[in-house]
């Protein structure tokens, strides 16, 4: 098991015949994702046929493409200014796992298709995000396959890179399931919901979270771990050093008055019982102690 | 990106917000001209105010009232260079006078944590609306909005109701509620803020303070806003790094950064100012710390590392500089190639390279570990791990002081 995205996850990829969809198509392909369509009006009913071999049948939409091959899964790369009607295609078409890679939405069109999902019974992770892993299972996004292998920590980062960074300081213990929600003022899938998965996931014994400056997603999150995660929890938060009004590279980055501090985060998370590192190895080092402390043995 | 109150007030207007009549000034004898023009319409009297993107504007002596076009000629010359709270102002706007009965508050926002909008609401406008949330919440209604809804009819009279304005006038606050959502909407706005609006003595309602922050992702969809960027208080060398496409933020340390990926360069600058931090503590120095924010993304070619390398050598205050880089899509030995190439490339234009340390590690890093050591690049040391090679370019920076 895993969170989100299992071995059995069928997934379709809307963009996929674009340059970026080609590219991690391809790369998903090779880390053993069952990718069983793509979705592009222009080009449906042809196929594209990817390096190794693997013929992907190409269809007009995202009802036809469920319809045809059982997906549950989508991936989205098409660019910002026809993302939201994508996920509403997506949404519509009762998708149960849209999975939204492209970086530079809109916020108001991030928070119609948000807000248009609720209740429709399809969970949105992103926009402007690596996607999820399941290691030696399934692949839904551009978090490259080959940093860690299966193991049974959970990761849930707001950062693409340091989700890659964390995975591969922790690659000796390997990993159930690494989400990246993305770091956008608004998000479909947040710190709390993976949390929860987690902590449901039999396959996870413990739980890395990485946050970064901006917003109050990380005390919410530590609220939550106090009342309802028993797993251990380890964060990480980045942006100590960050000036006040200063948009770091991330939308939602930024620190604005006397909010969205890294102190605050870290003294919140702290205070949830979450053991908190300073650097990125040093909360590897505090992961590591956790699971050698539950039995594990590193390989 | 935030307006200007005078772009806010243009912003306005080309909605249908009732505001009053107002014009920007850039020099006394500009503000002369527009109070002669926009005093005719009060009596006169106009109203000279500081254009800066901070709030308490009015108790810094940026706002002041004038009963002639001389005088309003006179309280510009004061106003404009004005530093307030490190903003230095270089435009007044000037505004008609107004009789102001009562003043209210009016914003819409995203709410982040609700993943939705909020509408917020007071009678009791004109004051810091944060010191009126925290003394008197029960005062400041606030009201969800569905980003699929908006403010609707039923929407405005729900507001209407929560903030407890008098019946009276319904029709004209829910109209300008309805309007100001419109704003919100179609500008692709993340703020709207009206404080105050106000009731004049005459009775009508009308926005005399506006603030806007425009979502800077809706670009493809708003050529128009090109006119909103400022470029007036800008630091040279972000100037240099815009026009290069590089995702930039100068600071004020003296190592400089350089890494892929909007987290991973923050927490760059952490481990950097720790580092920094630790051996001035131990040798009892300055302590060093991180002069830029630099995300050179996920391709990190050998132009886009020159161009990076290039504005940070620019930069006087660097004494050292950090690559920092995970091989996640990225090949390491693409990144360790960039450098290289980059290297010849600022030998090209004349440039002389700073002490660096480059910390390689993920996808292909044995290789490009080993293309640098082949190089043998003049001032550059590789550590593979981050706080290690926090540590090496806090040295490199405290030794070159």
């Amino acid at each position: 098991m895993a969170i989100f995205l299992t071995k059995d996850s069928k997934v379709i990829v809307q963009g996929m015949t674009g340059s970026e969809g080609m590219k991690h198509t391809t790369r998903m392909l090779a880390s053993g994702t069952d990718i069983v369509g793509g979705v592009n009006p222009r080009k449906a009913g042809t196929t594209v046929t990817f390096p190794q071999g693997q013929e992907i049948p190409v269809f007009g939409g995202v009802a036809e493409a469920m319809a045809a091959t059982g997906a549950d899964v989508t991936v989205i790369f098409v660019p910002a200014p026809f993302t939201k009607a994508a996920v509403v295609e997506a949404i519509d078409a009762g998708i149960p796992l849209a999975v939204v890679i492209t970086e530079g939405v809109a916020v108001r069109d991030t928070a119609e298709f948000f807000n248009y999902s609720l209740g429709k019974g399809t969970r949105i992770i992103g926009p402007n995000c690596p996607g999820l892993i399941s290691p030696a299972a399934s692949n839904a996004g551009i978090i490259p396959a080959d940093i860690s292998g299966p193991g049974r920590i959970g990761l849930v980062s707001k950062s693409g890179t340091l989700t890659y960074q964390m995975m591969f300081e922790l690659r000796d213990f390997g990993f159930s399931t690494g989400v990246g929600i993305g770091g956008d003022p608004i998000i479909g899938t947040t710190h709390i919901d993976c949390l929860e998965a987690f902590q449901n996931d039999p396959d996870t014994d413990a739980i890395v979270m990485i946050g970064e400056i901006g917003g109050d997603a990380e005390e919410r999150a530590a609220a939550y771990i106090k009342d309802h995660v028993t797993k251990p929890v380890v964060g990480y938060v980045a942006g100590f050093t960050a000036p006040e009004g200063k948009t770091m590279g991330h939308a939602g980055a930024i620190v604005s008055g006397s909010s969205g501090t890294a102190q605050a985060k870290k003294e919140a998370l702290e205070a949830a019982g979450v053991k908190v590192g300073k650097t990125p190895s040093e909360t590897a080092a505090l992961m590591r102690q956790i699971m050698v402390g539950l039995g594990a043995t590193p390989h | 990106m935030d307006l200007f109150e005078y772009q806010a007030r243009d912003v306005f207007e080309k909605h249908g917000v009732p505001v009053l009549a107002g014009a920007v000034a850039t020099t006394p004898e500009e503000a002369r001209a527009a109070a002669e023009k926009i005093g005719a319409k009060s009596g006169g009297v106009t109203v000279v105010k500081a254009q800066v993107k901070t709030g308490g504007r009015g108790k810094a002596g940026g706002v002041k009232v004038a009963k002639s076009p001389e005088e309003a000629e006179a309280l510009a010359a004061q106003i404009l260079g004005m530093d307030i709270k490190g903003h230095i102002v270089r435009k007044v706007m000037i505004a008609q006078g107004a009789r102001i009965a009562e003043e209210y508050y009016f914003s819409i926002l995203l709410d982040r944590a609700h993943r939705t909008y909020l509408a917020m609401c007071s009678k009791e406008g004109g004051m810091d609306i944060e010191t009126l949330a925290v003394e008197r919440p029960e005062a400041l209604a606030r009201i969800a909005v569905d980003p699929n809804v908006g403010i609707d009819d039923a929407k405005a009279d729900e507001i209407f109701a929560a903030a407890g304005f008098p019946e009276a006038d319904r029709a004209a606050i829910t109209a300008v509620m309805k309007t100001l959502w419109e704003v919100y909407r179609e500008e692709d706005a993340t703020l709207v803020e009206v404080n105050p609006l106000v009731k004049t003595e005459e009775g009508d309602i009308v926005a005399l303070d506006g603030k806007v922050s425009i979502d800077g992702n809706s670009e493809f969809r708003h050529p128009e806003h090109d006119e909103f960027v400022d470029h007036s208080k800008t630091d040279p060398l972000e100037v240099l790094a815009t026009e290069k496409g590089l995702n930039y933020v100068k600071l004020d340390g003296n190592v400089g950064i350089i890494g892929n990926g909007a987290g991973l360069v923050m927490s760059t600058l952490d481990v950097v100012a720790y580092a920094g931090q630790d051996l001035a503590a131990a040798t009892g120095g300055p302590a060093s710390g991180p002069a830029n924010f630099l995300d050179i993304g996920g391709g990190a070619n050998a132009e886009v590392m020159a161009d990076g390398l290039d504005v940070i050598f620019e930069d006087a205050q660097v004494k050292a500089v950090f690559v920092n880089v995970f091989g996640g899509i990225t090949a390491c030995d693409a990144v360790a190639d960039g450098i290289v190439q980059a290297y010849a490339i600022l030998a090209d234009h004349g440039k002389h390279p700073k002490p660096l340390v480059v910390r390689l590690d993920g996808n292909n890093a044995e290789l490009g570990r080993h293309i640098l050591d082949e190089a043998a690049l003049p001032l550059l040391e590789r550590v593979d791990t981050m706080d290690g090679a926090a540590r090496r370019v806090a040295e490199l920076a405290a030794a070159a002081k």
